[in-house]
Parts: structure tokens; sequence; C-alpha cells
């Protein structure tokens, strides 16, 4: 036999062989594997931090709301507050399940769509960008088998994640039904940004908009359901919310509308299933319309010679991290807006919290209180304003990673001025994006309150957290000199750990100690305290050195791939 | 004058990989020096030094006379680096990345910008991130040839181009050694060494094992002579340094020579009355391959391979 018919022989052996596999799929179950195999760190980190912000809400609501009457009392302010019904969820009950709930599955829907679509992504665009996938394409793997993968890959990761909360809550004595609802429900939440994800993921030719624009539904998603909340109607007993449409709207708005363990709706679910669905098949049917590696817009041509601004190494900078700080200012922008506007409402809000209620009794006034509020909430838009420095500072270790900084370091560009241009970038926008909560809640809260009173204190509450951002952007800096492979980690991780200090930390009933580890513990209560300069100039030290350790490091280091 | 580049033991190691092991290299001024070697000899780490990318561990390092590592930025406005795989910033057109990294560097000249566009026909209005490897090479090629610098770092600067282009390169490389540059070609295309280069050095496993010019790494290697008789020439594997000898059917005989065992042949292929002869000097692919023992091929081995390919050639034309 001549290898010409040897070979042609084999072809036709194969041929109605895959035709019988359903070769579209072939390779599926191998993509699998590879992608748990890649995400054996990631996923089970998330599943921790899920898992534990469970725990430690279970435990402290037991602790606060021990009792029937504790809880009733939680409840009825909680549900007469249109600020709390905004940010923690509609009430559905007086059971510890149920406010449980209410407490934490806001802030748990957020995580687990954001590992979701990451995961997503992760697995479909970033492979085909980084020009994986049109490697693993060429080996005998079915046209579909990557998207499919993916949502196996996703329904699987839900579904776990839902097994782990439906454990810790019957682990901690609550009812089945309301466990296991629960935990579906976030799978299902998890599942539908997962599939939004997918079909974004499509649509854009770069994963890095495939990651924002599953940010973006899951923000888009907090907001409509946190607006639904907050125009909802507080039911006959008191201590339950029927809420406005717009929580309809919103994927996390139907989690908690299951109302997990209290007259629980199961069919709620539905609403996953068939939302993620349909999502999947425009993702299917998006994905055979375009080549691997493109996205759905054939990419516009561009200017064939550089502006003078942006053949520059800061003008590089501001080119690639542009992007984000519009989102991230937007986004900012938005939140103040709704904080400025409730300002005035902040009394209901504080009432429902037992230290800002005894820091309420030593100030006495009405004011008083609403400045304490703003202090508190400035630190959240302070944080993400460290967050906005955090992400632009990381690109200097993702250029790195992609190779990008070689060609650019071989030309008469240093090590410093390239470190530079992007810490002006970032530091600068998160900067910006402190000014712009600050004046965008100074505008809203002068609206509703009928004077410009306090705009310049709310200007001024914004400006005091800048010190304690720049500290992060240290951590950052630093880890990218001394740690390039870690950076990511280690500053989301601090981003992650001010969080946790100084959101849920009382909540948790941290050590002082443990608090002290976060800049934003030191950052005065602006307007509620004086601005005080000393920790405000301790951090802008400590930032200094971290930042001073970062750039030596980078000085003396490989410059690796 | 002193030369370009003096690399003399440097040592790399990354963790337990011993990268570079006391590797020497030295490039004079005005000449193309081929840096020849196989994936992973090194030859990207030690560009990676003599641009100050990587740390040497040990080892002295020159360029244009500076200390790569200390004075990188005053040495990178003199120098201009092309890697073989050329990462970009997507959302970037290709104008922009050559006006980015040309700017960088001190200044391109706009006219030679244009000119090298045309003639690597590549398309500045693109994306990179739509641009193949091979485009992506032409903007790295583009922005280095653009420059007015001293010295070339060319690290594989055209495993993606077709041969056309290939043909626009060298013709690139050979206006930048006249205009008084100095190119280090790294690369593993033995071809494009041999048309550009003066000298080479091969490298292996962190190690240089040669180095000189091509004419003296000839001299190291063998002729190959390929004849035809009017009678049998005999026993040619007798004679010592007489290789690869393969005698065909119609009295035709191929055989590789060292070049102290040159007389001797000559002398039998004489007596046996010569019809036609050709003679090769040794290519650096066989150069290449002696010096990382891939089998240069011996006498028995020729013969099978070339019974083998014979075979394969009737498989595929018989029905």
């Amino acid at each position: 036999m001549t290898a010409a018919t040897r070979m042609t022989g084999t072809t036709a052996a194969s041929a109605p062989d895959d035709a019988e596999h359903g070769h579209a799929l072939t390779g599926t179950g191998t993509l699998v594997r590879v992608a748990l195999r890649r995400d054996r760190i990631v996923l089970p980190v998330w599943l921790v931090v899920v898992s534990g912000l469970l725990v430690a809400s279970i435990v402290s609501v037991t602790g606060l709301y021990g009792t029937e009457a504790e809880r009733v009392a939680y409840a009825t302010v909680a549900s007469a507050s249109a600020v709390a019904r905004a940010f923690d969820g509609p009430m559905s009950g007086t059971s510890l399940g149920a406010v449980t709930m209410t407490e934490v599955f806001g802030v748990l829907a957020v995580l687990i769509g954001i590992m979701c679509s990451q995961a997503v992504v992760r697995h479909t665009r970033l492979e085909e960008e980084s020009g994986r996938a049109e490697l693993v394409g060429s080996a005998v793997v079915g046209r579909h088998a990557r998207l499919t993968a993916a949502v196996i890959v996703l329904t699987g990761i839900s579904l776990v994640t839902a097994a782990a909360t439906t454990v810790t809550l019957l682990a901690h004595d609550l009812p089945v039904a309301g466990s296991m609802l629960a935990g579906l429900a976030l799978a299902g939440v998890g599942v539908t940004f997962g599939s939004l994800t997918l079909v974004g993921a499509q649509v854009t030719a770069s994963a890095r908009t495939a990651n924002g624009i599953g940010a973006a539904a899951v923000g888009i998603a907090f907001l409509l359901r946190a607006v639904g909340d907050a125009a909802g109607e507080v039911a006959a007993s008191g201590v339950k919310v029927v809420s406005a449409w717009p929580s309809w709207l919103s994927p996390i708005g139907w989690g908690q509308q299951a109302r997990a363990f209290e007259d629980e709706r199961w069919w709620v679910l539905g609403l996953f299933v068939a939302a993620s669905a349909a999502a999947t098949a425009v993702a299917f049917v998006l994905s055979v319309h375009r080549d691997v590696g493109a996205g759905m817009h054939p990419p516009r041509s561009g200017p064939a010679v550089a502006s003078r601004a942006t053949a520059t190494a800061l003008g590089l900078a501001w080119r690639l991290q542009r992007g984000g700080l519009v989102m991230w200012s937007v986004g900012v922008a938005v939140i103040a807006a709704a904080l400025g506007g409730i300002g005035e409402q902040a009394g209901e809000l504080v009432a429902t919290s037992d230290e800002l209620a005894a820091a309420l009794a030593a100030l006495g006034s009405a004011d008083a209180l609403i400045d304490l509020y703003f202090g508190f909430v400035f630190g959240i838009v302070g944080l993400l304003a460290a967050a906005a420095m955090v992400q632009g500072l990381l690109r200097l270790r993702s250029e790195e990673a992609a190779g990008r900084l070689e060609p650019l370091l071989a030309t008469a560009c240093s090590r410093g001025r390239w470190l530079t241009s992007h810490a002006v970038c970032a530091i600068g926008g998160g900067g910006l994006v402190l000014v712009v909560a600050g004046l965008i809640a100074g505008f809203t809260d002068a609206a509703v309150a009928g004077s410009f009173d306090r705009f310049g204190s709310l200007v001024a509450a914004a400006l005091v957290q800048f010190p304690a951002a720049l500290v992060l952007a240290g951590v950052a800096i630093a880890a990218t000199g001394l740690l390039p492979r870690w950076a990511a980690a280690v500053g989301w991780g601090a981003v992650g750990v001010a969080f946790v200090v100084g959101q849920l930390g009382a909540l948790f009933g941290l050590p002082q100690a443990a608090l002290n580890v976060s800049p934003f513990t030191h950052v005065p209560l602006v307007p509620a305290e004086p601005v005080v300069w000393l920790p405000l100039l301790l951090s802008l030290l400590v930032a200094a050195a971290l930042a001073a350790v970062g750039t030596l490091a980078l000085h003396h280091r490989d410059i690796r791939s | 004058m002193p030369p370009v580049i003096v690399v003399e033991q440097l040592t790399k190691t990354f963790g337990d990989v011993v990268a570079l092991d006391h590797l020497d290299l030295s490039v004079d001024e005005g000449e193309v020096h081929g840096f020849l070697g196989p994936n992973g000899a090194g030859k990207s780490t030690t560009i990676r030094v003599l641009l100050g990318l990587l740390r040497r561990d040990a080892g002295h390092v020159r360029v244009l006379g500076g200390d790569p590592w200390r004075d990188a930025v005053r040495l990178h406005s003199r120098l201009a680096y092309v890697p073989g795989d050329v990462h970009l910033w997507p959302t970037l057109t290709g104008g922009e990345a050559i006006d980015l990294l040309g700017k960088l560097r001190g200044g391109l000249d706009r006219r030679r910008r244009e000119g090298l566009i045309e003639r690597f026909q590549l398309d500045p209005t693109k994306r990179c991130a739509t641009y193949s490897k091979g485009n992506r090479q032409k903007v790295a090629l583009v922005a280095a040839f653009a420059s007015t610098v001293e010295l070339y770092l060319l690290d594989e600067p055209t495993s993606g181009l077709d041969p056309l282009m290939d043909t626009v390169f060298q013709a690139c490389v050979r206006e930048a050694i006249a205009g008084g540059a100095t190119v280090l070609l790294s690369s593993h295309i033995l071809a494009e060494v041999e048309a550009l280069g003066d000298r080479v050095t091969i490298i292996r496993d962190g190690r240089s094992v040669e180095s000189g010019t091509l004419a003296e790494l000839r001299q190291l290697t063998r002729t190959n002579v390929r004849a035809e008789t009017h009678r049998p020439p005999g026993d040619l594997t007798a004679i010592a340094g007489v290789h690869a000898v393969s005698v065909g059917a119609d009295g035709r005989v191929e055989l590789e020579v060292e070049p102290d065992a040159l007389t001797e042949v000559m002398r039998h292929l004489t007596e046996a009355g010569i019809r036609s002869l050709v003679s090769t000097p040794p290519s650096l692919q066989q150069l290449f391959l002696r010096h990382y023992d891939l089998s240069v091929p011996t006498a028995p081995d020729v013969v099978g391979t070339t019974s083998t390919s014979v075979s394969a050639a009737d498989d595929a034309t018989s029905p």
C-alpha cells in the first residue's frame, strides 16, 4: 500500500467516527480538565473567601441578634430605612437565616458574580488573545468545544460554591430548605453573570474589556436592585420588604427575592436557568459567526503616525490606563451621587448599628449624625480610589509579563522613567476619582439639603483619603519590584485586607491591632472629626517608603516575562 | 580599535538552571557577527544581558565601551534591538508603535521610516493586535533601521518573515553596515548568517564552542566532492579523512573530504578518469551539525537514508 492511500484510508475511516461522536464537541473533556488544572489555586481561594465571609456573617448575626426580639427590632429598623434597603437588600423576615441572608447575600453575590465572569473570560477570550486557542483549535478539538468547556466549568464552580454555602449554613444549624435555596440562588447568580460575560467575550476581542463587561454587569445589577429595594414598600408586618420592579431586573435581586429561610420561592431559580440558557445560546450563535481571536466588530484602522503625546513613556502609560480610569471615575461618580443624595436620611442607617448609635449618643445632634455617615461612606470611596490606583500600577507587571516592557527598555527609556509614567497615571487617576467623588457627593448633598453648607467638608472628606490610598499604591509598587510574579496577588490582597478590616472589621469584632493594619483605619472621620495632619503625613511617609523600596528593587532585578 | 561588544566568561543562572556558562563573545566594529546556536542555547539570554535587561552573575561585559547594566540608558540611544518574538501594544497602530520606539530611542529619520514601511510592505494604520508575527517583526525592524545607531542587536529577527521580506532585511543590514554600523545577528537560520556574516560565534548550552571567520571555520571541516569517473575509483573509504562516501549506480560518487585528505582523493579520482567534478565548500549546516553532534551523517547512514528516500518516492508515485 502506498503512503498516499494509507493517508486517505485513515481519513476516510475516521470521518464517520467523528460524525457519530458529534465532532463539534470533540475534546471538550480535555479542555475542562486543563481549565480546572489552571484554576486549581484561584478557585479554592475564592471558595475559602466566600465561605469565610458567610461564616463570619452568621457568627456576627448570631452574636448581635441572638434573640427573636432583637431580630424583630433589627428587621423593623432595617426594613424602614431606605438606605439600609439600598445597601443590604430587602428584609424577608426575622429568622436567623433570613437576617443573615439580608446581611451577606448581596456581598456574596457580587463576589461570586466576579469570580464566575473572570473564570469565563480566562477560559475563552484570554485563551484566544494569548493565541493558545488557535494552537488548541488546530488539534483534534471541535468547533464548540471551547465554549462548551467554559459552560461546564462555569456550571461546575457555581454548583461547588452552592454546595459549600449550603454545607456552611447547615453546619450552623440553619434549616435544610433555606440552606439549599440560598446555595442554589448563589449558584444561579454565578451562572447568570458567567453566561452574560460569555456573550461579552464573544463581542469584544480583548480579555481586559471582557472582564470589564462582566464587572459592569455585576455593578449594574447591584445598582438596579439597590434602586428597586430602596423604592420598595414595607409590608404590614413591618419586618418584610416588597421590592419595586427594578429589583426584578437584577440577578442579584432575584437571589434576594428567593427569600431563603422565609416562605422560600423556589420558582425564582427558574429565572436564573432561563437567563443563563438564553445568554449561552446567544454566545454560541455569536461564536460561529466570527473567527478565532476576532471580536464581532472588525478592528478599525488608526493613525499611521503617532501623535507627539503618544510617542512618549507618559503618553503610552496614559493610553494604556485611560480606559480603566474613565470606568473607575464614572463608577465612583455614580456611587458618590447616590451617597450624597441619601446623606440627609443617614440617621436611619446609623441607628441600625450599635457602635454607631453609641458614638451618636456622644455627639448628640442630627448634623453630627450626618457628618458621621459621610465620614464612614468616604472610607468606601477612598478604598475604591485605592483600587483604581492598584489596578493602574499592576499594569507595570502585566506589561512586563506580556513581553512589552523589553522593547521599551531596550530604547533610551529608563526603568525609573517607565515606572514613574505609570505611577503618575495611576496615582493621578486615583486622585481624580477622589476629587470627582467629593465634588459630586457635595453637589448632590447640596441639592437635597438645599444648601452648600457641607460642600467644602465633603470635598475635604474625599481628599483626606488620598494618603491612605497611596499606601496601598505603595504596596503595589513594592510588590512589582520585589515579588513581580506575585504582584497582582499582593496588590489586590492588600485592597481586600483593607476592605475586610475597614468595612467588616467592626462587624467581625476584630481587635484594634488588626484594624490598625489598614491605612484607612487611621484616616480622620472628616467631616465628623477635624482634619488631623499627623496620621496623613505618616501615611504619606509609609507610602513613600514602600514606593522607594519597590523602585530600588525594580532597578536591581532582571526583567522577566 | 576596541571591539564593540566584549563578553568574557559571562555566567547567568536562573535558579538551578545555568543559562550561560562562561560564555565568550567578541564583536568588532563594522562587522556582521553571526551568533549561532540551537533553541535554548542562550542566544536571547546573552542579548538580554547586553541590553541590561538581565543582570549578569559573573563575567565581564562591555557594549560600545560601557557597562550594559549601569549605563543602559546612555548606551541604548546608540543601539537598536529587534527581538525574535515581538510583543506590541494591541491598541496602538503599527505606525504609532514605530514612532514610540523610535522617539524613545532618541528620534528616527522620517524619510527612512516611510521608505522602510514601503519596502517591508507594512500597513502602519492597522492595530498591533491584528498583526501576524511577521508583521509585528516588521514593526520592530522598521523602528530599528529607521534610527541612526552604531549597533544593531538582532535576535532571530527574520523568524516570521517570508523569503521576499528576508531579502529586504538583508539589504537593510548591508546598508547599515555600509553606513558604518555593527550588527550582532543571532540566528539558527544558517543561510542568513552565511549571506551576511563576516564572523560567527557558535554557542551550545550557554558556552561558546567555536568562533572565527567563516573561512577559518570551514578549514576545520570537510569539502563536499561529487564526481563522475570513467572507471570505479577504487575504495575511497580506505583513505583517512574521507567520510560519507556514496557510489551511485551510474558511476557517480559523492563524499566528504577533510582538508588533509583532498590531495589523496584527487589522485584517486584522476586515476579513475574524471568526467565531471563538483567541489563545494562545507555549508554552515554541516559546520553546525558537527558542533552539536547531531549525527554528521556517516557513510552507512547516507546510504541508508538515500535508499529510504528513494523507496519513499517510489511509493508516493506508484498508484
